[in-house]
């Protein structure tokens, strides 16, 4: 996907910190620009202008939500009916399968269903649990700055460091390992 | 750096905060030294957590004759005490769900403690169910499991529909709460030192966050949702807990108007707490400029509303009871209004009906001090309003000949007066441990910051 590609060869990162937005966005379009597309964003809350230029768009955790409350509502309707049928119990003349009633709990199993499913399946889309101490990451981050990681074979570090250094990064950090984009 | 110039001042959410990095020092400096109000108050709760100890064994080794429950009023404060609980908790995910969906902006600086306190709240009332069955022992007959005798729940009883919304509600709120955290608690592990106790169990908890595009990109997407599937289920869970109510036919509980009645006052009681707990929070903390009374005003409103919405129901319930010409009910609301229990009747009208009109009054939604005096009166009318639908209908039903008056028990009292140590251990040792105001999103609604001079480039 990236045109700086040859994934097989090694590769080198380097980490910009930046304190502005816009100047953490434009670093990230010219980088596009010019063809690397190897990039992890850092930013303190969610912005959308990162997003934007990074050219997300749908995030299959909707898939987890929809799967996991369509599941809830089958278990919830299946597991009622099969209850009231393993020992049909005759009120009144009344239909054993009692359907109104039975949408409250399909109802609070479509809910809890569908949250479980969302929480695994953002856990897994953010790659996390991931407690391995050897990642790219700057603790500003978390606090006030926006951090840029690029990877890219060596021979194009220097192009790499140039786009980085047009935008007054605070800090450029050098990461010879080219670790993987988490 | 872009402060107050992006925007007139007047139209920002927080307009003291005035870099990201000061938005962690404040909140951070929450989790470090407890003042000596903390140590007081933590010892409060742990001695009501004792008195609740005391008290539940008590019932529990001489069983439930200890309380004053028996024929015919066999719901008394228990219960009262139970849909209380779970009206408090419904504000938070009101707050964090509903609120954020309608993309409210003053949302950001409360919505933490309030779903810190939904969490603890359904943990409270949790507790209810199984002090009131009296052999707690038996407490996993609730749930449907297969079991040796074959048998079921019956799926058709609001109780049995009860513990599918509690639970559910208990985990979701859970989830969304935890969720939300990740993010912050990332934040706080990177300003406590590497090898701290502190520092290895952020480490834990925020699984190893590190803010990355596509950590937030999933992280949104996945709140979205889960604040799409919360704001159902708050409706639903009071609905169904009203209905423990509404699907008999006890004169005074069997009325269509209860879910939203309840929905409603579960709302009006829950943000009250939340002012009542945020007022001291605030001052203790030094929170001015995230809780601004701008923020205060935004809740009043929301508490004037329903406050509206309950005592529009009062008098549709006492309209009702003279207009059906049933005389069962107009004998219960007559008795409500006059009989043994006027007092509480009358503390619920006053607390919940009359005192709320004040808040039509922006001098006084702008007073802090006079916020936390009216939510305080709006906490005790909305336990006595539950206390009142419980426990005088129960005790004037159809047959004069059955008619008996309830009194709670010492023992039901301490359980009742304990539970609120429980409730606040939990929000004490949350603001000590946790951080309480949403960082990332206080940081969201501030006004980016953009170059110097060199405006214009990020739209």
């Amino acid at each position: 996907m990236s045109a700086a590609k040859a994934a097989d060869t090694a590769r080198e990162g380097l980490l910009a910190s930046y304190e502005y937005l816009d100047s953490t966005v434009d670093t990230i379009t010219e980088l596009r620009e010019k063809g690397f597309e190897e990039i992890t964003a850092f930013a303190p809350f969610p912005e959308h202008h990162i997003e934007h230029a990074l050219g997300y768009h749908h995030s299959p955790v909707r898939l987890f939500t929809l799967v996991g409350g369509l599941t809830g509502a089958a278990a919830g309707f299946a597991f009622t009916v099969f209850t009231s049928m393993d020992w049909p119990l005759v009120t009144g003349g009344k239909p054993i399968v009692a359907i109104p009633a039975y949408v409250i709990p399909a109802f609070e199993m479509t809910i809890l269903f569908g949250a479980l499913a969302t929480v695994i399946g953002v856990l897994y889309n953010m790659r996390i649990p991931d407690l391995k101490g050897d990642v790219v990451y700057d603790p500003e981050f978390s606090a006030g700055k926006f951090g840029i990681y690029v990877t890219a074979p060596p021979e194009q570090m220097a192009t790499v460091r140039s786009i980085l250094e047009t935008n007054e990064p605070t800090q450029i950090q050098t990461d010879p390992k080219g670790r993987s984009h988490g | 750096m872009a402060t107050a110039t992006e925007k007139p001042r007047g139209a920002q959410t927080h307009p003291d905060i005035r870099s990201y990095g000061e938005v962690n020092e404040d909140i951070l400096q929450m989790l470090s030294r407890p003042g000596k109000w903390w140590w007081v108050l933590l010892g409060m709760s742990i001695a009501g957590i004792g008195l609740l100890a005391f008290s539940w064994g008590n019932q529990i080794i001489n069983g439930i004759g200890v309380s004053g429950l028996n024929t015919p009023v066999g719901w008394g404060a228990y219960i009262t005490t139970f849909v209380f609980w779970v009206g408090i908790a419904h504000s938070g995910t009101l707050i964090s769900a509903v609120l954020f969906l309608f993309r409210a902006r003053w949302r950001q600086s409360i919505y933490r403690a309030a779903e810190a306190m939904t969490v603890f709240a359904v943990m409270t009332a949790g507790l209810y169910p199984l002090i009131h069955l009296g052999r707690v022992w038996h407490a996993y007959w609730l749930f449907p499991y297969p079991n040796q005798r074959l048998l079921w729940p019956n799926f058709a009883s609001p109780l049995v529909w009860d513990v599918f919304a509690v639970t559910t509600y208990f985990t979701v709120s859970s989830l969304f709460f935890l969720l939300g955290l990740i993010p912050d608690i990332a934040a706080a592990r990177d300003q406590t030192k590497p090898g701290t106790l502190r520092h290895r169990l952020y480490k834990s908890i925020s699984f190893g966050w590190r803010g990355t595009d596509r950590q937030w990109h999933h992280f949104g997407k996945a709140y979205l949702y889960l604040a799409a599937l919360a704001t159902p289920l708050v409706l639903s869970v009071h609905s169904v807990v009203s209905w423990d109510f509404a699907m008999s036919i006890v004169p005074g509980w069997t009325t269509t108007i209860f879910a939203p009645y309840f929905v409603a006052g579960a709302i009006f009681s829950g943000i009250a707490m939340v002012i009542t707990i945020l007022v001291p929070i605030r001052k203790v903390f030094g929170l001015e400029k995230y809780l601004t009374t701008k923020h205060f005003d935004a809740m009043a409103k929301l508490c004037l509303v329903t406050g509206l919405v309950v005592f529009y129901a009062y008098l549709t319930e006492f309209f009702m009871a003279w207009y059906s010409g049933k005389p069962s009910e107009r004998a219960v609301f007559w008795n409500r209004a006059f009989g043994h229990y006027w007092w509480a009747t009358w503390i619920m009208l006053t607390c919940n009906g009359i005192i709320p009109i004040m808040l039509w009054f922006k001098r006084v939604r702008y007073s802090i001090p006079a916020l936390f005096v009216i939510t305080l009166f709006i906490n005790i009318g909305m336990w006595f309003e539950r206390y009142v639908i419980i426990v005088t209908s129960l005790s004037h039903e159809y047959i004069p000949f059955a008619w008996n008056v309830y009194r709670p028990s010492l023992t039901e009292m301490g359980i009742v007066i304990g539970t609120f140590g429980w409730f606040f251990f939990w929000m004490l040792l949350f603001i000590r441990l946790l951080p309480p105001v949403a960082l990332a999103e206080i940081k969201e609604v501030l006004p980016p910051p953009f170059r110097p001079k060199k405006k214009e480039v990020a739209r």
